[in-house]
């Protein structure tokens, strides 16, 4: 493979593109496809590209065998990221847990007794309030929410816009109460059915779980569930106290 | 390995070539069974037979070295592969039991 077409890669990996590299096995021809298009090496025969598209789609690389024979499709999509709104008890075993599954966590607070150093270290913290925080944060369809904070005042804005964002998960903290409460005041600030449809509450996969650390595991879970496309049961609502 | 630590091998690649030395990239392209590392997984090799990343989580990588000096001597590439039999992988370092195929070419 050219330098040039490396280079070509990792400046669009910097950019955040959804990128496949093409090599044909049979004679190392390489192909790079970002955003849709080759940009850099040879042209993709045709009956390759419903195959790569397919491949950025499920985010797995794979050897697929052509008529004129094996060919690789290397996947590099934009890095994941687990936004959580809220630095509460629950947070912090979620941050190194997301981060073990390959998430670039943040943690959004504006109450600066929550999200301090101590409390959240070696991570991204962002003391702003929600709704500025997460437009900020350009949420992106590799992005997964999850609002922690069981304050409607910082929940509520930071639902508003991950609601309206091309996240691939929105998920919001509290039992099915509260959450029909939050359902009405989100109708009622303009937010159509479809997308509050698209908020998991009460949040997270039913294991039973109590502690801090299971209910976070319980969360990620599903989020890995809602990436990977596995069906996620949801007649239980997860164990968890709300106020 | 996270999709970010992936994304510093290939950095690591491009800056070595950069550098002026001889580079070669494996890469994981299929895997049967349960091989530890999935396909898209990377190691880069320099001319001196430094390297960084994995293929395998460290039992083939000899081999893997051993084909990288070659492509980056001006071989073509080549597709590697290792494993087969739970005995056989035994034999090569596979431990796992696993089968899988690496793609190793220069960076030119």
């Amino acid at each position: 493979m050219k330098l040039e077409i490396l280079e070509a890669l990792l400046r669009a990996r910097a950019e955040k593109r959804s990128i496949c590299l093409i090599r044909r096995l049979d004679d190392g021809g390489v192909s790079l496809w970002v955003d849709g298009e080759v940009v850099a090496g040879a042209p993709l025969e045709p009956e390759l590209a419903p195959l790569v598209a397919a491949a950025l789609r499920e985010d797995r690389s794979r050897a697929v065998d052509t008529p004129r024979g094996r060919v690789f499709l290397e996947v590099i999509n934009p890095p994941l990221r687990l936004v959580i709104v809220g630095a509460v008890h629950i947070a912090q075993p979620l941050v190194p847990m997301a981060r073990l599954v390959g998430f670039q966590p943040v943690v959004v607070d504006p109450r600066r007794a929550f999200a301090t150093e101590e409390r959240f270290p070696d991570v991204e913290l962002v003391a702003e309030w929600p709704d500025e925080a997460l437009r900020a944060l350009d949420l992106d369809r590799r992005t997964a929410v999850v609002t922690l904070t069981h304050d409607p005042k910082l929940d509520d804005p930071a639902l508003e816009v991950a609601l309206r964002s091309p996240a691939f998960y929105v998920g919001a903290l509290g039992s099915r109460r509260t959450h029909t409460k939050r359902i009405a005041r989100l109708r009622a600030s303009g937010l159509a059915d479809e997308e509050i449809a698209r908020i998991h509450a009460p949040v997270g996969l039913d294991i039973g779980a109590v502690s801090p650390a299971e209910i976070a595991l319980a969360i990620l879970a599903e989020i890995v569930a809602t990436l990977r496309g596995a069906p996620i049961p949801r007649t239980q609502p997860a164990t968890e106290t709300s106020p | 390995m996270s999709a970010v630590e992936e994304a510093d091998i290939l950095e690591t690649a491009a800056r070595w070539r950069r550098e002026g030395r001889r580079v070669a990239l494996a890469t994981v392209v299929s895997t049967w069974g349960s091989s530890p590392r999935p396909p898209g997984s990377h190691l880069v090799v320099d001319e001196n037979g430094r390297m960084r990343g994995s293929v395998s989580g460290g039992c083939i990588e000899g081999a893997v070295v051993q084909a990288a000096r070659e492509v980056m001597q001006g071989g073509p590439p080549r597709l590697l592969e290792f494993g087969v039999s739970d005995e056989q992988a035994w034999e090569v370092g596979l431990a796992c039991g696993g089968r899988v195929q690496v793609w190793v070419e220069a960076i030119t």
